[in-house]
């Protein structure tokens, strides 16, 4: 059995695929029942071409999730998969991915299933580095129980369960992500098909937990929750792009830049290049491999907390650590080699007896 | 002086302190001494869930109790010969269940005015001629330890802390216990810390002379070994064969064990224990809390591993949905609840069995799963096997009921030989099983086998098989999301007949009733086996007629127990609940079931189900209340646990004891 080595060190383990595997063998018979317009479509469509390039065995592949619209995704992928209760997927991914190192296993869930009832899971999972890949669809609502708010919902969001407006205070997922000490964290559109796969890709060749938050649009519930990153009058300056190697521009004709406070405190704030004494040499220059997780974090603080108006876009941060499955089989590699597979009967019988004779 | 040597048939010796005071410790080490020696032996740790109550008071009493005899036995009898007291609040906490005419040995050195007052002494019961009826031995035991371990230049508080085996030694003197192992114990425990070691051990050693030379002590007493089948045995406690079994089942099958758990009381030593046998493969992850504990166990099934998750009460209040889902995506999981007094936290240290109810019925909607039951510690072995045999075969979910009693008691256990143990097949289906509309061959996750209706099961990385299961009603065969009618009133039937179905391949219950002619049976669940098997000794014992049965499988009920209870005039069930097999028994087979209920947080004793038992025998034969004498007869039996025939005429042997 062969293994990928195509820099995907995410895959290490998982048997290479026998030839080129195309976009419709990874979509299953069963009928797409989102509502229209959903943007999960898009996400399932670039997912679906996104996925032969892995070139892994299909059957390797397993998908795993939770509760809520965005949880229906595994059942249109022929690929295996648990659509299991709400919150604890990334718990169910975490035995298979631990007892099978051959697998190549996901995770979809969304804002409510991930940050609300499941949160617990989410930030265990992400500080024990599982190598499992977490896409979470966030649209800032709940869609499958009709409209409440959610943890991501605005301050002051008015829904069927707050008619006065939420007085709840929002995650942000990026910065939730980083205080769990998640080392691959990234956040793409769902209607950005180019960059969403990109990130995909970038997910998947991580070892370890990666972490992708996916602005995706409910056009029942929460529409246009996503405009000013959408609409082409107001994208250019509202996403805030990080590529790794490049300063942090963007706008239109890149008159805006992100700049550190410079009075230390670590703080980041978006700036008109045009006012900077330097120029953009005064512009933070994006480090995903940052060693500490405090500048990912002051990035993920460029993202306003109402209303979307202007949001970091891209991997905010990757860097490779001991992953949590690998250290598991280590030990048991390791108890095996000192001393010796285990034997039952000496194990039940130990140390301590004595023999009763007829 | 010549010390006379006095036999005796069976002693139930209770070592009482202050939680910090080693009692627990000193127990197993007088029970390994006797298990080495060849009696038969019951325990029962008894502690509070504080790990260090304030010093010198009740509810800092921690109580290690031992029965060991020449016979076999069954319980860790209802009340001490033997009361070693560590201090003030151990003598007070204990004397309630002490008898008159029992021996306490006492260490008098905490006795002081104001450690007396904490407990409520007004004046030193050493002294005030209240302990009259009892044969009293009140030594410095802690003054003693310090002056026997002064060449090792400890602290005075860190000499003293060696009295517990002090006691140890003296006691062990007393009643002839071999003391070798508990010497090689200390060196290997303390090996690293030479002055506690050596301390410990000059303890020990001061404690066995002691006995020796002074004159305290005119006799000595033996406890001839017991007769038990010819073969090896050990010692083992109930969490201790739970994880042995658990592997076991791991290995008959082949699958990968994998233990998703959260620490809790009293199941903590399943995961400490598995955590060690990673050279078996056995794959240990301490969750985040209860729900991913068994959310990782039911991920690891899914890829065709065993997966295991172990709590108690509350634990399992919240795996509820989880388990759910395993009845629902028809995959193997063990989920083990080592009951504790409940409801809430309850008292943890506290042993009960009133998660019946729960477990059968404590999730939404019809979800059906088998429940077993172990009945003795040795016995949390086998049921650990029968637990992974029905989950892979079966394909479901299986809960295994212990508690706190048999989890940490320990009894002498014939060690199994493995090689004699079938193996268990999971079956994975490797090839299509069914065709599409257009005839091609395709994979139906729920397609099942005709006779078991296990649904057939491919494991992920099984090419052309590759399919989706989750939380929402499956179509039947193709396992396809469906809201169709009938198709759930089909599914929700075919679940429930699924595990009903079970109850042909588990055996018959057996009835012991060696007369044949008894009109009264006692049936009884999990850790009853002994207190109810000691009861029905002493009622056959004063002449009663009286048949047992025990179940070890609470769902589905063995075939025949309904046709069993109807034999009966009276079917008594005796519970450590409010009556929760008793409800189950009335509703499924219209029997007029006679419930005695207990929770106390205590096994139940041997005498007073010997009155409950004597007395019903009396009361269907149509003896008046006023006339009544068996219980009364049973219950004050001194030696109540005689060895008795069963059924066959022959003495029970172990093996059979813990069927």
């Amino acid at each position: 059995m062969s293994t990928v080595d195509l820099g995907f060190p995410g895959l290490n383990g998982v048997p290479a695929a026998d030839g080129p595997q195309n976009r419709k063998e990874f979509v299953s018979d069963q009928e797409v029942r989102w509502c229209p317009g959903c943007g999960d479509y898009a996400v399932l469509a670039a997912f679906q071409s996104f996925l032969p390039e892995l070139g892994v065995k299909r059957e390797n592949i397993v998908m795993v999730s939770g509760i809520g619209c965005s949880s229906r995704f595994p059942y249109y992928l022929s690929t295996y998969g648990v659509h299991s209760i709400h919150g604890r997927a990334p718990t169910i991914a975490t035995g298979l991915a631990v007892t099978r190192p051959d697998l190549n296993v996901w995770v979809i869930t969304g804002d409510g299933d991930a940050l609300s009832i499941g949160g617990n899971h989410l930030i265990h999972t992400m500080r024990r580095n599982v190598n499992l890949k977490i896409l979470l669809f966030n649209n800032r609502i709940y869609g499958l129980t009709k409209g409440q708010y959610s943890p991501t919902s605005e301050r002051g969001k008015v829904t069927k369960s707050t008619p006065m407006g939420s007085v709840d205070t929002p995650f942000n997922p990026i910065s939730l992500a980083l205080g769990a000490e998640a080392k691959f964290v990234a956040r793409t559109i769902d209607s950005d098909r180019k960059h969403l796969t990109e990130v995909l890709r970038a997910a998947a060749a991580h070892r370890g937990t990666a972490f992708v938050e996916i602005y995706q649009n409910c056009p029942i519930f929460n529409d246009n929750a996503f405009d000013a990153i959408k609409d082409p009058k107001t994208r250019d300056d509202a996403i805030i792009p990080l590529r790794h190697g490049e300063p942090i521009r963007f706008g239109k004709d890149g008159r805006l830049g992100v700049v550190r406070d410079p009075s230390g405190t670590g703080r980041m704030s978006v700036v008109e290049v045009a006012t900077l004494p330097n120029g953009e040499a005064d512009l933070v220059v994006h480090d995903a491999h940052h060693e500490d997780s405090a500048y990912a974090f002051a990035l993920s603080r460029l993202t306003g907390g109402g209303v979307l108006k202007q949001a970091p876009i891209g991997i905010f941060r990757s860097v490779q650590r001991q992953v949590y499955d690998d250290l598991v089989r280590e030990q048991v590699a390791t108890a095996k080699s000192q001393q010796g597979e285990g034997d039952l009967q000496s194990l039940v019988t130990g140390s301590d007896t004595w023999t009763v004779t007829a | 002086m010549t010390i006379e040597v006095k036999q005796l048939d069976r002693v139930v010796i209770r070592f009482a302190g202050d939680s910090g005071d080693g009692m627990q410790l000193t127990g197993d080490r007088f029970t390994a001494e006797t298990a080495s020696f060849g009696n038969d032996l019951s325990t029962l740790p008894n502690f509070p869930a504080e790990i260090r109550a304030p010093a010198g008071t009740l509810p800092g009493v921690s109580s290690f109790q031992l029965h060991f005899a020449d016979h076999d036995i069954l319980t860790p009898g209802d009340a001490p010969d033997v009361l070693v007291a560590m201090n003030p609040a151990a003598l007070k906490a204990n004397l309630r269940d002490t008898p008159r005419g029992a021996t306490l040995i006492v260490d008098t050195a905490d006795f002081t005015d104001r450690n007396l007052k904490r407990v409520g002494y007004q004046a030193n019961p050493l002294e005030t001629g209240e302990l009259e009826a009892y044969h009293v031995v009140p030594l410095n035991l802690t003054g003693m330890t310090i002056e026997s371990v002064k060449e090792y230049g400890l602290t005075r508080k860190d000499a003293s802390r060696a009295k517990n085996m002090y006691a140890l030694g003296l006691v062990s003197w007393l009643f002839q216990r071999p003391v070798e192992s508990t010497i090689s114990f200390l060196e290997t425990k303390f090996a690293s810390k030479p002055d506690i070691r050596d301390a410990n051990i000059a303890a020990f050693r001061a404690g066995y002379n002691f006995g020796e030379t002074a004159e305290e002590f005119s006799v000595r007493y033996e406890v001839k070994p017991a007769k038990m089948p010819p073969g090896t045995y050990r010692n083992i406690s109930g969490n201790l064969a739970l994880a042995y079994g658990l592997i076991a089942g791991s290995k008959l099958s082949g699958r990968q064990l994998f233990l998703g758990s959260y620490p809790i009381t009293p199941a903590s030593d399943v995961l400490h224990e598995l955590s060690k046998h990673k050279r078996f493969g056995v794959v240990t992850m301490q969750a985040e809390d209860e729900i991913a504990g068994v959310g990782a166990a039911i991920g690891a099934s899914f890829g065709g591993g065993l997966g295991v998750t172990t709590t108690s009460g509350p634990g399992l209040s919240l795996k509820s949905e989880a388990i759910g889902l395993a009845v629902m995506l028809e995959l193997p999981l063990i989920v083990c609840d080592i009951q504790r007094a409940g409801p809430s936290t309850g008292m943890p240290t506290k042993t009960e069995q009133a998660d019946l109810l729960q477990v059968l019925y404590g999730r939404n909607g019809e979800a059906p799963l088998p429940v077993l039951a172990a009945q003795s510690p040795s016995d949390c072995f086998e049921i650990a096997i029968e637990a992974a045999r029905i989950a892979l075969t079966y394909r479901t979910p299986v809960i295994v009921l212990s508690d706190g009693y048999l989890a940490n008691g320990s009894e002498p256990w014939k060690v199994p030989d493995i090689a004699s143990l079938p193996a268990i097949d999971p079956k994975f289906t490797t090839e299509p099983n069914a065709t599409d509309d257009k005839g091609a061959p395709v994979y139906h996750p729920y397609q099942r086998d005709p006779k078991t209706l296990a649904r057939d099961w491919a494991i992920p990385g099984t090419p052309g098989l590759d399919h989706r299961i989750g939380g929402l009603e499956k179509e039947d065969r193709t396992g396809n999301v469906s809201y169709d009618p009938a198709n759930h009133d089909l599914m929700v039937r075919t679940r429930q007949a699924k595990i009903d179905g079970i109850a042909r391949t588990i055996p018959p219950v057996e009835v012991d009733d060696p007369t044949g002619d008894a009109k009264v049976l006692v049936l009884g669940w999990g850790s009853t086996y002994g207190p109810i098997g000691a009861g029905v000794r002493r009622v056959r014992k004063v002449g009663g007629t009286i048949a047992q049965a025990h179940l070890r499988h609470l769902n589905p009920f063995p075939d025949n127990l309904g046709e069993v209870l109807k034999r009966y005039d009276k079917v008594l069930v005796p519970e450590m609940n409010l009556g929760q097999l008793a409800m189950l028994l009335r509703a499924k087979y219209l029997v007029d079931v006679v419930s005695y209920a207990q929770v106390r947080g205590l096994p139940l004793g041997a005498a007073e189900l010997a009155r409950v038992i004597g007395n019903l025998v009396e009361e269907t034969a149509g003896i008046d209340a006023d006339a009544r004498h068996l219980g009364a007869a049973a219950a004050n039996l001194p030696h109540g646990e005689g060895i008795l025939t069963n059924g066959n005429g022959k003495a029970p042997t172990q093996k059979e004891s813990a069927r």
